[in-house]
C-alpha cells in the first residue's frame, strides 16, 4: 500500500486505528446503510460491502482520501474487487482538482464533490449554497481534542504521535466522529500551508507551538522522567488549544488542508518544517514589519483606529511577556517549595522518631504528614500555575506577534497601492512627453502601459479595502475570543486555588486535635 | 513575657523582660527591665540598656562556673543578624530607577516589614535566655546576672579575644570528653545512658529539621513575592483600558494583592511557630548534651581518681592525698548527676509543652490563613463568574 511519496505507516497508530474505526465503522454501517441503499450512486453502492465488515473500513477512509497518488487507490480498490473502473476516474478526477493551489475553488468543489458521497446526514447532498450559509453561522458544533501521546520508534528517529479526535455535526464532515494520528511536523505543516494561503488575506493565524530541540531530544533518547512526561504533556496541550483555535475561525475552517488535515490517515510527510517553523514564520513576518515600520505614514482618519489598536497590542504585548516571567518564576518558586516541603516532611518524621515523650512524638509524625500533603498541594498548584495561567500568556504573546503581522500586511499592501499610484502617474509624465515629441509608436506602448497601471491602482485599491475590512473583522473576533479566553482561564485557575485551599483547611483540621493531644 | 519557645512559670520575686530596643548601624541596644522583691536590689523596678556581647559574657560566665556544672545552662541568644535584610534594602534603593513608584513603595515596605520582624525576633531571644535564668531556682541567684540586670554603666566586657580564647579552650575541653565518652565509658546509670543516646540522635535531627524548616519557608516567601509582581502587573493590565476584560484584570490583581498578604503571613507564622522553635530546641539540646559531657567529664575523673587511690594504698604512698582527691571528684560527680537528672527531667517537660504550644498555635493559624484565602477566592469568584 505504501506509495513513494507516502511515508511507512507507523505500526503502533495503524494497529491502534483499527478500533476507534472500527467503532466507527459500526456507526456507518447503520446510518451507511440507509443512505446507501436509497442513493443510486454508483461510488455509493461500490462501498456497501466494505461498511458491512469490520475489516475494512480501514480501506474506507484510505479510499476515499484526497490521494494525489492514483496507483494507492487503485490498489485498494483491488482489495475490495467491486469497483469499475468507473469510480477510478471519478475519483482521479476529484484528486486532480484538489492539487490545485487555488483557495477559494478548492474549497467549494470538495466540498461539492465529497458530501454527497460519504456524509451521514441524513439530508440531501449539499449544494453549493447550503456551503456558504454554514459559513456565516457563528455557532457550530465542533469539538476537536488531541490525547494519547505515544512514542514512536527509538533513539534519533523516535518522534512522538499524538492521536486527533473530532466530534462534529458539521455536515461538510465525513463523520460526526473520527480520529487520526499526527505527529509535530503535521502541525507545523499545516500552520505553514495556512499562512501562505490566508495571512495575506489578513487573517490572524493561530501559531504552533514552539520547536524545541532539547525537550524533544531528552524524549527520543527515552530519559523517562518527569521532566520529559511534562514536556510531552505541555505539548499535547498547547497542540490541542492550537488545533482549537484554528476550528473555531469561521474561515480557516473551511479551509480543505483543515479538513484533510483533522480528517486523512496518512499526511504526506510535511517537509521543510524544520526551516519554517511557527517562529520562523513569525521572525519572517516581524523582519517584514520592521521594514515597514520605518515609515510613519498617517493613511486617513480611520487609520486612526488602526494605529491605535497596533499600539495597544504592542503595549499588552508588553505586559504579557512581563507576566509571563513573573508567572515563570512562581511556578519555579513552587516547585522549589513542593522539594522543600518534602524534605521538611522526612525530617519531620524522623524528629519524631527520637522523640521519647509518647503524644509528642505521634504529633510530630502526624505533622510530617500534613507536610507531607502540603508538598501534593504545591506540586498541584504549580502544575496549575504553569498548564492554566504560564500556557496562556505564552500563547496570548504568540498570537498578539501573529495580530501584529496581519497590522503589517495591511501596511503592505497600502504601500503597493501606493507604489502603484506612483507609477502610475509616472507612466503619465512619460506619455505626456511623448505626446509633445510626437513619437507614435512609443506613444501606443506608453498608453498601454497606463491602462496596465490604471488596473494595477484599481486592483491595489481594492485589495487594500478589503485587508482593511478582514484585519478589523479578524481584531474584534480576536479580542472578543481573547477576552473569553482569559476570563475561563483566570476563573479556572483561581478554582484550582480553592480546592487548594479547601484541602489545605481540611489537613489542618485533622492535625489541630493531634497537637493539642500532646500531654 | 512574650516567650514563644519556653513554657515557663513566672514569680513576683523575678520578673525581668526586654522593654525596648534601639537598632542602630551595626549594633542593638536592648532595655532590660526588671521588677524584683529580692532583697539583693537596691530598688523593686529599674532598667539598664545592655548589647548582645554583654549576654554573651554572662552565659560564658554560667558555662565556665564549675558550681553550674551540673545544669543545663539555657543556651546564648544568636548575634542580631540584619546584614540579608540590609543588603536587601540597598539593592532596592539601587534599582529605584528600574520599578514604578508604586512598586518600588510596595517593595519598601515590604522590606521594612521584614527589617522589622527580625528585629522583634532577636530581641524575643534575647529575653527568653533572661527569663530562662531568672526561672531557674540556682542561676536566679548568680552575682553575675545580678550586676547585669542592676549595674547601670557599661560592663566593658567587649575584650572579645579574651572571650574568644576562653571559648576555644573550652571548646577543646568539651570535645576531647566527648572523645572520652564516645571511647565506651559506659554509664551504669540507666538512667544517663539513655539520655546520651537519645540527645545525641535528637540533637542532630532538629538540626536537620531546623535547616530544612528554614529552606522551605524561603520558598514560602519567594512564591508570596511572585504573587505581588503578579498582582502589579495585572493592575498595569487592568488600567490600560476600561473593557470588561479590563475591569476582570483588575478584581484578580485585588484578590491577589490580599492573598499574597495572607501567604507572606503563613510564612511568617511557620518560621515563628515552627523554624523558631526547631531553632531554639537545637541549642537547648546542645546545652544539654554540654551537661552530659561535663558529667561525663566528672565520672572520668572520679573513676581516674579511684585508680590513684588504689594505686596509692598499693604503694603506701599519699594515701591521704589521693582519699581526699577521689572523695572530692566524687561528691563533685555526685551533685552533678543529681541536679543533671532534674535538669534532664525539666528540660523535656519544658520541651514537651514549648512543642505543644507551637504546634496548636501553628495549626490555628494556618486554618486561619486557609480560611482566609478561601473566603477571598469565594468571594472573588461569586464575582467574577456573576459578571461574565
Amino acid at each position: 500500500m505504501a506509495a513513494s511519496s507516502r511515508r511507512n505507516p507507523p505500526p503502533l497508530p495503524g494497529a491502534e486505528n483499527q478500533d476507534p474505526l472500527s467503532e466507527m465503522a459500526d456507526e456507518d454501517s447503520d446510518e451507511g446503510e440507509d443512505i446507501f441503499v436509497g442513493n443510486s450512486n454508483p461510488v455509493a453502492e461500490a462501498f456497501q460491502p466494505d461498511t458491512a465488515n469490520g475489516e475494512e473500513p480501514a480501506d474506507l477512509f484510505s479510499e476515499a482520501e484526497t490521494s494525489t497518488a492514483a496507483n494507492s487507490y487503485i490498489t485498494n480498490s483491488k482489495s475490495n474487487g467491486v469497483h469499475s473502473d468507473n469510480e477510478n476516474d471519478l475519483f482521479a478526477e476529484v484528486s486532480v482538482e484538489l492539487s490545485m493551489e487555488n483557495p477559494s475553488t478548492t474549497a467549494k468543489s470538495s466540498g461539492a464533490e465529497f458530501t454527497p458521497s460519504l456524509t451521514l446526514s441524513a439530508t440531501q447532498p449539499e449544494s453549493m449554497e447550503q456551503l456558504e450559509e454554514e459559513k456565516d453561522e457563528d455557532s457550530f458544533d465542533m469539538e476537536v481534542a488531541v490525547t494519547n501521546p505515544e512514542k514512536i520508534g527509538d533513539g534519533m528517529n523516535a518522534y512522538m504521535a499524538y492521536k486527533v479526535s473530532t466530534r462534529t455535526t458539521l455536515p461538510m464532515f465525513r463523520n460526526r466522529t473520527f480520529s487520526v494520528w499526527r505527529r509535530f511536523s503535521d502541525f507545523l505543516g499545516l500552520y505553514e500551508k495556512l499562512s501562505v494561503k490566508h495571512s495575506l488575506n489578513g487573517c490572524i493565524i493561530p501559531p504552533p507551538p514552539e520547536k524545541s530541540v532539547v525537550g524533544m531530544t531528552k524524549v527520543k533518547v527515552g530519559k523517562d522522567d518527569s521532566s520529559s512526561a511534562d514536556f510531552v504533556e505541555r505539548r499535547r496541550a498547547a497542540l490541542e488549544r492550537y488545533l482549537q483555535r484554528v476550528v473555531c475561525h469561521p474561515s480557516l475552517l473551511q479551509d480543505p488542508d483543515v479538513r484533510e488535515f483533522l480528517e486523512r490517515d496518512e499526511l504526506p510527510r510535511a517537509v521543510g518544517t524544520h526551516t519554517l517553523s511557527g517562529a520562523g514564520f513569525l521572525k519572517m513576518i516581524n523582519r517584514a514589519s520592521d521594514a515597514v515600520s520605518k515609515m510613519t505614514i498617517k493613511i486617513s482618519d480611520s487609520d486612526a483606529w488602526f494605529d491605535n489598536k497596533l499600539q495597544e497590542v504592542e503595549s499588552e504585548e508588553l505586559q504579557l511577556r512581563k507576566l509571563h516571567a513573573v508567572v515563570d518564576s512562581l511556578v519555579n518558586h513552587r516547585k522549589e517549595l513542593c522539594g522543600n516541603t518534602a524534605v521538611f516532611a522526612k525530617s519531620m518524621a524522623m524528629l519524631g522518631n527520637s522523640e521519647d515523650n509518647t503524644a509528642l512524638s505521634r504529633a510530630l509524625s502526624q505533622l510530617a504528614e500534613v507536610e507531607d500533603k502540603m508538598e501534593t498541594l504545591h506540586q498541584e498548584q504549580a502544575a496549575s500555575d504553569f498548564f492554566i495561567l504560564a500556557e496562556l500568556l505564552a500563547d496570548y504573546i504568540r498570537l498578539l506577534g501573529a495580530v501584529r503581522g496581519c497590522f503589517e500586511q495591511r501596511m503592505k499592501t497600502w504601500q503597493r497601492w501606493q507604489e502603484a499610484q506612483s507609477t502610475l502617474q509616472k507612466k503619465r509624465e512619460v506619455e505626456a512627453k511623448l505626446l509633445w515629441a510626437n513619437k507614435p509608436d512609443k506613444l501606443q506602448q506608453a498608453k498601454e502601459e497606463i491602462t496596465e497601471w490604471e488596473g494595477k491602482v484599481t486592483q491595489y485599491e481594492r485589495d487594500f479595502d478589503r485587508i482593511s475590512v478582514t484585519v478589523r473583522k479578524e481584531f474584534l473576533r480576536f479580542e472578543k475570543e481573547k477576552s473569553n479566553d482569559f476570563k475561563s482561564q483566570i476563573v479556572k485557575y483561581l478554582e484550582s486555588l480553592l480546592q487548594s485551599q479547601q484541602r489545605h483547611v481540611k489537613f489542618w483540621e485533622a492535625f489541630l486535635p493531634e497537637a493539642k493531644a500532646i500531654a | 513575657v512574650s516567650s514563644v519557645n519556653v513554657d515557663l512559670q513566672t514569680d513576683a520575686t523575678l520578673q525581668v523582660d526586654i522593654s525596648d530596643a534601639l537598632s542602630e548601624r551595626d549594633k542593638v541596644k536592648f532595655t532590660v527591665h526588671t521588677k524584683s522583691t529580692l532583697p539583693n536590689f537596691k530598688q523593686n523596678e529599674f532598667s539598664v540598656v545592655r548589647q548582645h556581647e554583654e549576654f554573651i559574657w554572662l552565659h560564658d560566665s554560667f558555662v565556665e562556673n564549675e558550681e553550674y556544672a551540673g545544669y543545663i545552662i539555657p543556651p546564648a541568644p544568636p548575634r542580631p543578624d540584619f546584614d540579608a535584610s540590609r543588603e536587601k534594602l540597598q539593592k532596592l534603593g539601587e534599582g529605584e530607577g528600574s520599578m514604578t513608584k508604586e512598586e518600588f513603595t510596595k517593595m519598601k515596605q515590604e522590606l521594612e516589614a521584614e527589617y522589622l520582624a527580625i528585629f522583634k525576633k532577636t530581641v524575643a531571644m534575647h529575653e527568653v535566655f533572661l527569663c530562662r535564668v531568672a526561672a531557674h531556682p540556682v542561676l536566679r541567684k548568680d552575682l553575675n546576672f545580678h550586676v547585669f540586670l542592676e549595674y547601670n554603666q557599661d560592663l566593658s566586657v567587649r575584650g572579645k579575644n579574651k572571650r574568644e580564647k576562653m571559648e576555644d579552650f573550652f571548646k577543646n575541653v568539651v570535645k576531647s570528653a566527648d572523645g572520652v565518652l564516645v571511647a565506651g565509658v559506659k554509664d551504669v546509670d540507666d538512667f544517663f545512658e539513655h539520655e546520651k543516646t537519645f540527645l545525641l540522635e535528637y540533637h542532630n535531627r532538629v538540626k536537620d529539621a531546623s535547616a530544612k524548616s528554614d529552606r522551605m519557608i524561603r520558598s514560602h516567601k519567594s512564591a508570596a513575592d511572585d504573587i505581588n509582581r503578579i498582582a502589579s502587573t495585572l493592575y498595569t493590565l487592568g488600567t490600560q483600558d476600561s473593557t470588561d476584560v479590563c475591569k476582570f484584570f483588575l478584581k484578580v490583581s485585588e484578590l491577589f494583592e490580599k492573598t499574597r498578604k495572607i501567604e507572606a503571613r503563613v510564612a511568617a507564622d511557620e518560621d515563628l511557630k515552627l523554624a523558631d522553635l526547631l531553632k531554639y530546641y537545637l541549642r537547648e539540646s546542645q546545652a544539654a548534651k554540654d551537661l552530659l559531657y561535663r558529667r561525663g567529664r566528672a565520672l572520668v575523673d572520679y573513676e581516674n581518681a579511684n585508680k590513684a587511690l588504689d594505686r596509692a594504698r598499693a604503694k603506701n604512698k599519699d594515701v591521704l592525698q589521693a582519699e581526699t582527691s577521689q572523695q572530692v571528684c566524687c561528691q563533685k560527680f555526685e551533685k552533678i548527676s543529681e541536679s543533671a537528672k532534674q535538669e534532664l527531667i525539666d528540660f523535656k517537660t519544658r520541651r514537651v509543652a514549648a512543642f505543644r504550644k507551637n504546634l496548636v498555635e501553628l495549626a490555628e493559624l494556618e486554618l486561619k490563613h486557609a480560611k482566609g484565602n478561601l473566603q477571598l477566592l469565594q468571594s472573588c469568584l461569586g464575582v467574577l463568574k456573576g459578571d461574565t
